[in-house]
């Protein structure tokens, strides 16, 4: 990997902040206790995680009580799936948006095995959850409502609080896979009206291998992993507290910094914007609210796996949808669900800006971009 | 750990630590608690022929905050009547000592102990 | 003598993490940082490649293949992963039974008491008061409907190691999955997967001088061992374990490894030395009783119950160790701990046990300064003790009758 790589595939990973690998050096090395020991090891680990769980809940809107560390946004979408489907003995069935993380829609499926019906909420030609569809899933009783916060491919910032209060209405819980939001728009878990959200350290500039369920505990929920009984009984396993430090630190910085994250990111995404339609290109979601980091297109024609190759040999990191279906060559299953013809589909692209990347990067991207456009338009025009 | 100063004052200098006879008859002995439990305090008092404690010793089986109730109280019961003494509550014994919720049993453990003393002492005694 | 207090003698609660593990991995938060399920450009390229060169030491360390080791967050998440998606994946073929041993690990006691509420039963064996199994009463737990055993190959409160080879061997006459949660096991005991008749085995990188937050279960090929995944989503890990791969910790992991491959035969002989010096140590203490077999044990631990002492008061006592009085996770409890319990030890000694893990930076001077702190202050807890007083007169003490309270 040469230096100059230029990384703009931020909604799949970040860059962890110097800052934040700060906090956590002592845990890696001198600072090894086990949150659980009593003696002055393990008390130091405790406060950590105290500090960590306090700095998470501020980020997220939530009281510390409300978080429950876990190993990753995925497991807490599983914890929160698999603990709450059973929550309500009469309802068998479980809503999922069409546009959901395969954090959601693989547990959700999985519980087919133990008698349960998964009902698929459509989303609008927008990138939006279309809260009718809701409403028809729900006249079967339903036990547990999932709907993303914002989408990971298309950065489209669904209304949860409509779709929460029509869950509500309806007696069924409702969770939210809030990985996308954190960071990059305000959150507020308090007003939300959400019983249950996902969040993930690797996603703000925190490191992998810490992630939290944001938890309404009035709600049953049953644990995923059993055993020692950390975080109350909900998540057993010996803390990772190196890398809950460093999310708390990465959640830390939010507080003070999201006003120009935003800012940062969404001139660097306007001026994408505009140099894409220049080149023809059709953006997704871009009628809709949509998280100010993200920009999701497609040249017709060009398919997106050639042209993310095509882009990372010129040295820049993009992405042709989510890193975990991207072994995949199957169109999109957020672009199906919004009524994208699968061929223009075929040709998505994904940016994402981080707070790192700069007007400069983004220019040098637009230049090659057109090029490589222009080349690969050329190779399309002379094989057909 | 959640031990306030004067539990670990206790813990580390407790006071009149020791035995006095039992068979005396001016002596008292109580001795409460269970090994299984995780705690046996053994509380003795002795009384002058005006029927005031004028010492008190003690020997705990049990955690910090045991072993600092019960040194507690020997400090508090010396120049006291036997009825005052009977008087010393478990929630004096754990307000002065700052024991969190926890460990209320060892206050509740050592003003057993007291009862237990002083009943032994009365039982000896010519009514 | 100059030793830095406190003294880190809770090596089995987690280890400190080695300095070379730690260098290994700090490159790969800063520079090589990378989704490794990202295929279109290398940033996601270097973290797949570190992530086989670590799953490649893990699996040399325990003689497996590479494609046999699955990461994990924790050996807490393979045990659960192990027993509940083997019981599930071959409960309609085999049946609902499960055996598993009282001293196990509360990750492998609370999946199967899981299991229980889901339609399963399970037995639960006693030990040996040395804490180990008796073989043939492995065998007449095994049910016509057994379908899988859980036992640990190395116990995290009293060090003691299971004849692994034996009941394994047994199991598979009987033609039941076994699963060994090898926590407290690697880089302390020889692990030949080639050789062990063991289907399934947990890891942990923290209890080896890795990081925490990462761990590996073992999945034999062959003959080919299947598990339902119990977590879902990208299908990372061949479908068995999804969520995003933390790089840095999982090179860790296998640096972690990599060193106990390399070093654990000299460093257990001094380990060995070590202990055997505090063990004789505290043995100039009256009435001090070792819990588990000497025999059969790692030579990292040392469980001690030092009698008419209490165990809360004891670890007030030595602050300047750091020690456990049982396992890490059940010490926020006053319970005393279940393990010595199931050895057949009375609540008391139970209570007054001090469990001593050392490891790989614990010094002689450590271990004097251990025994010297040791003999002091369990005389001066002594003095304080009635019970020490009338065992000293001659009273048997399980001949009194306690007031209740």
């Amino acid at each position: 990997m040469s230096n100059q790589h230029i990384y703009l595939d931020n909604n799949s990973t970040t860059l962890l902040d110097s800052r934040v690998l700060e906090s956590m050096l002592p845990f890696m090395q001198h600072q090894y206790g086990n949150p659980t020991s009593r003696h002055l090891f393990g008390r130091a680990a405790r406060q950590a995680l105290d500090q960590a769980r306090e700095q998470v809940a501020e980020a997220c809107g939530a009281h510390p009580s409300q978080v429950v560390f876990t190993s990753s946004g995925t497991e807490a979408n599983n914890f929160a799936i698999h603990g709450m489907a059973s929550n309500n003995e009469n309802a068998k069935q479980i809503a999922v948006s069409a546009i959901e993380h395969p954090a959601v829609t693989r547990p959700a499926f999985a519980l087919r095995e133990n008698g349960y019906r998964v009902a698929v909420i459509a989303a609008d030609h927008f990138g939006n959850t279309d809260p009718l569809s809701l409403e028809v899933a729900l006249e079967k009783p339903t036990s547990l409502v999932s709907v993303m916060l914002a989408n990971n491919e298309t950065g489209v910032i669904q209304d949860i609080a409509k779709l929460a209060e029509i869950a509500k209405s309806r007696g069924a819980l409702f969770h939210t896979d809030a990985v996308q939001a954190l960071g990059k728009i305000p959150l507020d878990f308090s007003t939300l009206g959400v019983n249950a959200m996902t969040v993930s350290s690797h996603k703000i500039n925190g490191p992998q291998g810490a992630g939290a369920l944001i938890l309404d505990k009035r709600v049953d929920i049953k644990p995923l992993l059993h055993g020692g009984g950390q975080e109350k009984g909900l998540r057993s396993g010996t803390e990772n507290v190196a890398a809950i430090v460093g999310f708390g630190a990465a959640c830390a910085l939010i507080k003070d910094e999201l006003a120009s994250r935003e800012k940062i990111t969404s001139q660097l995404r306007d001026t994408l914007n505009m140099g894409l339609k220049d080149l023809g290109a059709t953006i997704f979601g871009d009628k809709a609210m949509r998280l100010p980091n993200t920009s999701f297109f497609a040249f017709n024609e060009i398919e997106g796996e050639t042209l993310v190759m095509a882009l990372d040999r010129k040295g820049f990191a993009v992405a042709s949808g989510s890193a975990c279906s991207s072994d995949s060559t199957e169109p999109s299953h957020v672009l199906m669900a919004m009524g994208i013809s699968p061929d223009l589909a075929r040709g998505a692209i994904r940016v994402s800006f981080g707070t790192n990347n700069t007007t400069e990067q983004l220019n040098a991207f637009l230049t090659v971009l057109q090029s490589e456009v222009q080349r690969l338009r050329q190779l399309t025009a002379v094989a057909v | 750990m959640a031990y306030s100063d004067k539990v670990l004052d206790h813990y580390e200098n407790p006071r009149n630590v020791g035995t006095l006879d039992k068979n005396d008859p001016h002596v008292g002995t109580g001795m409460v608690g269970a090994p299984a439990c995780g705690d046996v305090m053994k509380l003795q008092i002795k009384v002058n022929d005006s029927g005031i404690i004028e010492d008190a010793k003690f020997k705990t089986y049990g955690c910090g905050s045991a072993i600092a109730s019960s040194s507690l109280v020997t400090e508090w019961l010396k120049g006291k009547t036997l009825d005052q003494a009977a008087e010393i509550k478990n929630s004096a014994i754990a307000e002065e000592l700052a024991l969190p919720p926890v460990k209320i049993h060892c206050s509740v453990l050592a003003e057993d102990a007291i009862k237990a003393a002083v009943a032994d002492l009365k039982s000896k005694q010519p009514a | 003598m100059t030793v830095k207090t406190p003294i880190y003698l809770d090596y089995s609660a987690t280890t400190p993490v080695d300095p070379r593990v730690a260098e290994k991995m700090i490159p790969y938060i800063t520079e090589h940082f990378g989704n490794p399920a990202s295929r279109s450009h290398p940033f996601g390229w270097t973290a797949e490649q570190a992530v086989e060169e670590a799953r490649d030491e893990v699996a040399k360390l325990v003689n497996a293949d590479p494609r046999e080791i699955v990461w994990t967050s924790g050996a807490t998440e393979s045990n659960n992963l192990a027993i509940k998606g083997a019981a599930n994946f071959y409960s309609g073929t085999k049946g609902k039974h499960i055996i598993t041993v009282q001293t196990e690990h509360k990750a492998v006691i609370d999946t199967v008491r899981e299991l229980e509420r889901q339609g399963f039963t399970a037995t639960y064996l006693a030990p040996e008061p040395n804490g180990l199994i008796d073989l043939e009463k492995f065998k007449a737990a095994i049910q016509p409907d057994t379908v899988l055993a859980s036992v640990m190959f190395v116990n995290n409160e009293i060090g003691v190691i299971q004849d692994i080879t034996a009941i394994g061997n047994i199991c598979r006459e009987n033609n039941i999955i076994f699963h060994v949660d090898a926590a407290q096991a690697t880089g302390k005991v020889e692990i030949d997967l080639e050789k062990l008749p063991v289907d399934l085995m947990s890891f942990s990188a923290h209890k080896t001088y890795g990081p925490k937050g990462i761990g590996a279960l073992y999945v034999r090929r062959k003959p080919r061992i299947r598990i339902e995944a119990q977590m879902h989503g990208g299908g990372h890990e061949r479908g068995m374990r999804s969520g995003t791969l933390a790089t840095h910790q999982i090179v860790g992991m296998g640096e972690a490894f990599r060193i106990a491959r390399l070093e654990m035969k000299a460093e257990n002989l001094e380990v060995r030395r070590l202990r055997d010096r505090l063990l004789a140590g505290l043995e100039e203490i009256d009435e001090v009783y070792v819990n588990g077999d000497m025999q059969h044990r790692v030579p990292h631990n040392l469980n001690i119950s030092f009698n008419f002492v209490e165990g809360e008061s004891l670890i007030m006592a030595v602050k300047d160790i750091a020690v456990s009085s049982g396992s890490a996770c059940t010490s926020a409890s006053l319970e005393p701990s279940y393990v010595l319990r199931a050895l057949g030890r009375s609540d008391e000694l139970a209570h007054s046990s001090i469990r001593f893990s050392i490891g790989r930076f614990t010094t002689e001077e450590d271990v004097d300064y251990t025994i010297a702190l040791m003999k002091s202050k369990i005389g001066k807890l002594r003095e304080l003790s009635p019970l020490w007083e009338m065992h000293l007169d001659g009273v048997d003490l399980s001949k009194v009758e306690w007031a209740a309270h």
